[in-house]
């Protein structure tokens, strides 16, 4: 019907390495870029149907791109080298503190050697990004175990950053500027003068950064680079007799994934929460990204996308529908009931569909295809 | 005499705490060893058993119950849980799971740990339940060598005594037992133990169902320790450094793992701690296994693993 693609002839190269080869999927992918650019901070500020208040916009629209952008990392990392890491949370926490300091001017007394190094307070934009570079060298430095180790004990290597880390932006006041409660306020956010305050803006910020750096990881993991890491992930040593050089392919993966994970956690503690605790990145987030990536799909873009919303909006669903039927249940039912849910899910998709909602996506549009034929 | 006694204190409370962690650590090892899951559910399984117990307990004691028919009567009944808990994983978890990945597996454990968490919170309750079934109050030894003597907490030797008890039951069932020989069988290789009649899946529902006793074991004493409540399901995350440390495949070395985890990171927070922070127990066994990760991937007693092209 609609999704059909006779007719549509390539006739060079460059055509057939498109991103998005067939022209339905470019012009769905317009017509959503779209609605996210123009259609929703319209809505939004003219309060219309569903945005006649912020919730749509601040309780879920905000977190869940900022949330997709650091599935969108996790993914890289195990989805796409192979690499299991239970420290996306650090890395998030990297970021935001490492963005946090540099902000606000960064002072290292280095009193025997006579001086100190002194940075003063960077730009918004310049310290998330410095953010996020400081988190991909935190992502080398782990990842470099995994030359040695791999599978689970590399999961217990990236737990220790996570335990480190949670310990170290908790205990060591130098990392919150020596804030008695030991949280933290971010800077007013700043962009060439344009300052972010209100809702829609905030989310024009985050869609900016998720919709730029997703194009360039999606890319990347088409490029040569990702090549490399599926080889990795696929079988290391195959990959290795043909001239993949492992060290190069891991710590690649481990600092692009990083990268875009201290992003996204800067992104979380700047615009998103604008105070915040080391709690904030505790282990539970970082098993929440990596059900993302699994419920999602292991290496692919747009199910960090998908596995994000779904996590967001189940816990939200939970609470409403029961209420619509007239059985309001107690939050803490609700939270045990998430738990059983995800958890059964993660086993169901495990064992039925490994690749996760962007596989069965994948398979409806094959069926679109040949529709009203079954092959 | 003073710094020495405080050493001493300091060492024996490690070591004891370290036996606690290595009874979490043996329930992981016991899996890990028969079927190649790292089951990252064992801290779940402790928090279960001890719900079952605990709420059990109560219920019984308070029809009326004399205190040891409760008590036996509720280990039966939190036994069933586990045993139940441990078909239903075989069956619907891991059956189906056979011959894929070890990452695939250890991923559908944190899923299976996720569904008991919930599971066992909402039908047994989320509160603190306090549970006493050893001796909780301290001992000085050696009074007369130091001044004030070195303070042992009562419920540690329990503890001691009933893994030593575990460890000793657990080789003897190994080696001794038919189960025990398929089991290891079944450890070696699937395939061969599978192709001379040995019931794969009935060898797994019994690995499942001793490290839910185990983890019951577990619970009893962390749960006289620290009351059962869902912190204990952290218990699995210290017992990970433990595992790293002893070997993923030796029970003594879980023991030892333990022994060393429980000692250094209680040496290192007194005398390193307040050089730097405080509260560096949260991680320092992480460092530690870390560091073993790096010098001897297999840890103190693990098998080595061997990779051809």
């Amino acid at each position: 019907m609609l999704y059909r693609e006779a007719g549509q002839f390539k006739t060079n190269y460059a055509e057939d390495m498109a991103i998005f080869p067939i022209r339905q999927d470019r012009i769905a992918l317009a017509i959503l870029l779209g609605i996210a650019f123009i259609g929703v901070p319209l809505l939004a500020s003219f309060r219309i149907w569903p945005f006649r208040t912020d919730y749509l916009l601040w309780a879920i629209l905000l977190p869940f791109l900022i949330l997709a952008l650091a599935a969108i990392g996790t993914n890289i990392l195990v989805g796409y080298c192979g690499q299991i890491s239970l420290g996306s949370g650090a890395f998030m926490a990297i970021g935001a503190y490492s963005a946090y300091k540099l902000a606000t001017g960064v002072h290292i007394p280095l009193a025997w050697l006579g001086f100190a190094i002194a940075i003063p307070p960077l730009p918004v934009l310049a310290s998330i990004l410095l953010g996020g570079l400081m988190a991909a060298c935190a992502g080398i430095l782990f990842g470099i175990p995994s030359l040695r180790i791999k599978g689970l004990y590399l999961a217990v290597a990236t737990l220790a950053a996570q335990f480190f880390f949670d310990w170290a932006f908790l205990r060591l006041p130098w990392f919150t500027n020596y804030a008695p409660s030991g949280s933290v306020n971010a800077p007013e956010l700043d962009f060439f003068g344009m300052i972010v305050r209100t809702p829609v803006e905030r989310y024009l910020l985050c869609l900016l950064f998720v919709t730029v750096m997703a194009v360039l990881a999606k890319n990347l993991v088409r490029g040569n680079l990702g090549r490399q890491w599926m080889a990795i992930r696929d079988m290391d040593i195959a990959a290795e007799l043909i001239g993949i050089r492992p060290l190069y392919a891991k710590l690649t993966a481990f600092a692009v994934s990083s990268f875009i994970i201290g992003v996204a956690g800067a992104l979380w503690a700047f615009v998103y929460l604008g105070s915040w605790e080391p709690l904030a990145f505790s282990i539970d987030r970082s098993l929440e990204l990596l059900f993302m990536v699994i419920i999602g799909g292991l290496g692919s873009i747009m199910g960090s996308f998908i596995g994000a919303a779904f996590i967001l909006i189940m816990p939200i669903m939970l609470n409403v529908i029961p209420t619509e039927l007239g059985l309001p249940l107690s939050t803490q039912t609700i939270t045990h009931l998430q738990f059983i849910i995800f958890g059964s899910l993660i086993c169901y998709l495990l064992i039925k569909e490994p690749h996760g909602f962007a596989r069965l996506i994948s398979i409806g549009k094959e069926k679109l295809r040949l529709w009203p034929f079954p092959y | 005499m003073i710094a020495l006694g405080q050493f001493l204190e300091v060492l024996i409370g490690g070591l004891m705490s370290g036996v606690l962690y290595s009874l979490v650590a043996l329930g992981f090892v016991l899996i890990f060893k028969a079927s190649g899951v790292f089951n990252y559910a064992q801290g779940a399984m402790v928090l279960l058993a001890g719900l079952a117990l605990v709420r059990a307990l109560d219920l019984l004691v308070a029809n009326g119950l004399p205190l040891w028919v409760a008590v036996v009567l509720a280990i039966g009944f939190a036994a069933v849980i586990m045993a139940a808990t441990a078909w239903l994983i075989e069956r619907l978890v891991i059956g189906p799971l056979v011959n894929q990945d070890a990452l695939t597996l250890f991923m559908s454990t944190i899923g299976v740990t996720f569904v008991i968490e919930g599971a066992a919170e909402m039908i047994f309750g989320s509160d603190v339940y306090p549970l006493r079934l050893f001796p909780t109050d301290a001992w000085f030894l050696f009074e007369g060598l130091f001044p004030g003597g070195i303070l042992v907490n009562k419920l540690d030797v329990w503890g001691a005594l009933i893994a030593g008890v575990l460890v000793a039951g657990l080789a003897v069932f190994f080696q001794r037992t038919k189960t025990g020989r398929a089991l290891r069988a079944v450890a070696d290789d699937h395939l061969a133990a599978h192709s001379i009649g040995i019931p794969i899946s009935w060898i797994w529902f019994v690995v499942w169902l001793v490290a839910g006793l185990v983890a019951l074991v577990a619970a009893t004493v962390w749960g006289t320790k620290l009351g059962v409540q869902f912190s204990i399901t952290f218990l699995a995350l210290k017992a990970l450094p433990v595992l790293i440390i002893g070997g993923l495949t030796s029970i003594p070395g879980a023991i030892v793992g333990g022994l060393i985890v429980g000692a250094g990171e209680k040496l290192a927070e007194v005398y390193l701690g307040p050089s730097i922070g405080g509260g560096i127990e949260y991680w320092f066994a992480y460092v530690l296994a870390l560091a073993v990760l790096l010098l001897r991937p297999q840890g103190l007693f693990g098998e080595r693993i061997i990779e051809r092209i």
